[in-house]
């Protein structure tokens, strides 16, 4: 009797086991949807730094006034909302309006999750042809960008003059590598940047990758290792923290702001915090390898538009949309976000109104999207190789040529 | 006659109540862990794209997806990380819960006070004593290459480097697990009478005699179950190694479960079905652990 008790007990440990491992394993999905036409319209959007009280939601439920409907917000981090986006999909409860990062567009128009502008009749002709190229697959537009981003080289100008270092003339790899032997020297610290195992690492990567001439499709180019090196060579020489292969670029962030730093690679969405920083700072393109404007990648979000069953929802989704990213809008919008806005007419008024907002303007002009060179669905697979050959030459486990020649061979496999 | 017919419809009655007692519980087995693992398995044996996942119609590929994983080059280190962590991890957080356990038994002054204190790891949100161990580890401004530093020794590189990011998210883990074991084999020790203790000190056992031949063998049944929810608690762990080091760098810390979430959600594509795959070698690993756990009570009945 004891021995049946306790075999039970301990199948019911095992199931209870079981279910435990399947549990964090299995996926799951939430949330409904109104169906009828009119009611509630949702919107999911990236923005989990904004609450209710802040000018983001105000403007959504704005929006929803203005085209007579009610809006339901809800804010997913962005690294959730690819998943999230699909499994609602799935389940046909996809929201009305959903603003994503621009990278994740071709997966989720690959999937059949978008609808095209041309079916919803968004107009897009404003917008910047290489901001509106990351969303673009197959001929077809699948989004409008409600704002872009880009990343450049923030430097603390009381850290280079003590080191005798003149900003200016930083053109080109040398003169930065220079500049960062002379901070070390002086004893401060040179660059931080986010070399982390994730899209953050490859897109903090792309600058340095694309400005010695190399190619996504292929990795393992000389260009391609000489960029790598770069990056190795400064860790190696102490003018980067090891710090960087786990560093998320809000980390890096924080690294720069101790006021340690001379440099830090970082993005437009920093603006608002480097004033907050209590150091004099100013802003460089990121050099190319002989110098010029390296091509950094486009950051920023889409404004899309999911399938719905109810094709009827589409008019006000889409009122909500063209509100979304009207021009006075998009101003106060990119305002908010720290973004360059995607057309001519609102960036000039950005400007305008912020003259330090050039430098970036010029780098969002100059910027390229990542899933653009017809990569499309392809470059999520490319990156992931991208990432793991930085981390395995910066933590010293490879050489940067043999990093990017498995990353190569892997990344050509995948992509089949 | 009728007496015997409204029994029986009473017994018919009972047993309908019954069922429908049973009815919720059964109603959610099914719903939340029947249905689920059904549908893990499922996307494992078929060939997803994000194409098929949302629009349905994925072909059925058999065991396609786990010869993939398994010829992954990412296969073998993630399996052996996997081992390592959790055997690393369980000896020694039993090892130390259960030296804390006896301490602590002895019942001073502020025992209980001490006690309660060691059960903060396991209070704390995972989000929040992993992002302390991370800051604490950083390799630039961690507290703890400050000490090393202060002490005159090379900083070390804890997250990384591949040759110290395991031995870091272990560490960690270790330090979160300690508590649990410390608590269920505390317990242990109050269902020891006292007067066995009583009797072997009048045998003149020592106190390492009395721990070996009396708090250990009688501790046993509590120790196997304590191994075992360990075993499965770190079986699984994903958020300290994911929060610290992303399973890297250079895949110097994934572990399977870290792996699974990486195909399912770590990039920007999707890949659901080998990241079911893994995620499903995980389920028969403890499956396998529970099903031992089984025999080794059986056997310990028999002896009985």
């Amino acid at each position: 009797m004891r021995s049946l008790a306790s075999s039970r007990r301990a199948i019911g440990v095992a199931v209870v086991a079981l279910i435990a491992v399947a549990a964090t394993v299995a996926c799951s999905s939430s949330g409904d949807s109104s169906s009828e036409a009119g009611g509630a319209y949702t919107i999911w959007d990236p923005y989990p730094q904004f609450d209710n009280g802040s000018d983001w939601v105000k403007l959504l439920t704005r929006c929803g006034t203005d085209a007579g409907v009610s809006v339901t917000r809800t804010a997913y981090d962005t690294t959730d909302l690819t998943s999230k986006a699909l499994l609602a999909a799935q389940q046909g409860n996809s929201p009305d309006v959903l603003i994503v990062d621009n990278p994740v567009v071709s997966t989720l128009a690959e999937a059949g999750v978008l609808t095209t502008t041309e079916q919803t009749n968004v107009d897009t002709s404003a917008m910047q042809p290489n901001l509106l190229g990351a969303g673009q697959s197959g001929g077809k537009t699948y989004g409008v960008p409600i704002g872009a981003n880009t990343l450049a080289l923030y430097y603390n100008k009381a850290v280079l003059a003590a080191a005798g270092v003149d900003p200016s003339s930083v053109t080109d790899w040398a003169t930065l590598t220079a500049a960062l032997a002379k901070v070390t020297t002086a004893g401060k610290k040179g660059i931080t940047f986010s070399a982390i195992g994730t899209e953050e690492g490859s897109f903090q990567f792309l600058p340095w990758f694309w400005g010695s001439g190399a190619q996504l499709t292929t990795l393992d180019s000389a260009e391609a290792v000489a960029g790598l090196s770069l990056w190795t060579d400064w860790l190696e020489k102490g003018y980067a923290p090891n710090s960087v292969i786990n560093n998320t670029q809000t980390t890096s962030w924080q690294e720069f702001t101790s006021g340690q730093y001379a440099f830090a690679e970082n993005g437009t969405w920093q603006l608002a915090n480097a004033k907050k920083a209590g150091f004099e700072y100013g802003i460089l393109a990121i050099p190319g390898k002989s110098g010029g404007t390296a091509p950094a990648p486009t950051g920023g979000e889409f404004v899309t538009m999911p399938v719905q069953k109810q094709t009827g929802r589409y008019a006000v989704a889409q009122k909500l949309v063209n509100c979304l990213t009207s021009s006075d809008n998009l101003l106060a919008t990119d305002t908010t976000l720290s973004y360059i806005a995607p057309t001519d007419a609102a960036q000039a008024k950005q400007v305008a109104s912020n003259p330090e907002l050039k430098v970036w303007v010029d780098a969002v002009k100059a910027a390229k999207g990542r899933t653009g060179d017809n990569l499309g669905t392809k470059y999520p697979k490319i990156s992931e190789q991208m990432w793991k050959a930085v981390q395995s030459a910066l933590s010293g486990s490879q050489t940067p040529q043999a990093a990017l020649g498995q990353a190569q061979a892997a990344a050509a496999a995948a992509t089949r | 006659m009728q007496a015997a017919t409204q029994a029986a419809a009473y017994r018919g009655g009972r047993q309908w109540a019954a069922w429908g007692f049973l009815l919720p519980l059964v109603a959610y087995l099914l719903l939340f862990y029947a249905y689920p693992l059904y549908r893990n398995l499922e996307l494992s044996l078929r060939d997803y794209t994000v194409r098929s996942f949302v629009q349905g119609g994925a072909p059925f590929t058999g065991l396609t997806n786990y010869r993939d994983i398994v010829d992954d080059p990412t296969f073998e280190p993630a399996l052996t990380h996997t081992v390592v962590f959790t055997v690393v991890s369980l000896g020694f957080q039993f090892a130390i819960g259960m030296a804390l356990a006896v301490f602590f038994h002895q019942h001073f002054r502020l025992s209980a006070t001490l006690r309660a204190l060691f059960l903060v790891p396991w209070l704390l949100p995972l989000i929040v004593s992993s992002s302390t161990w991370s800051w604490m580890l950083n390799s630039e401004a961690g507290v703890v290459n400050t000490v090393v530093r202060a002490l005159g020794g090379e900083p070390i590189h804890w997250l990384t480097s591949p040759g110290w990011s395991l031995a870091s998210v272990t560490i960690a883990n270790i330090w979160i697990g300690i508590p649990f074991n410390l608590v269920l084999l505390y317990s242990g020790l109050q269902n020891i009478s006292p007067q066995i203790y009583e009797a072997a000190a009048l045998d003149g056992a020592t106190g390492w005699q009395r721990f070996r031949r009396v708090t250990f063998p009688l501790l046993r049944p509590v120790s196997a179950i304590t191994l075992l929810l360990g075993l499965v608690y770190t079986l699984k762990v994903f958020d300290v190694i994911w929060i610290m080091t992303r399973g890297g760098p250079a895949d110097s810390s994934t572990t399977l479960a870290t792996w699974s979430y990486q195909l399912g959600f770590g990039s920007l594509l999707p890949q659901f079905g080998p990241g079911a795959a893994v995620g499903n070698l995980l389920i028969v690993a403890a499956l396998a652990a529970g099903l031992a756990y089984i025999r080794v009570q059986h056997w310990q009945a028999g002896r009985a």
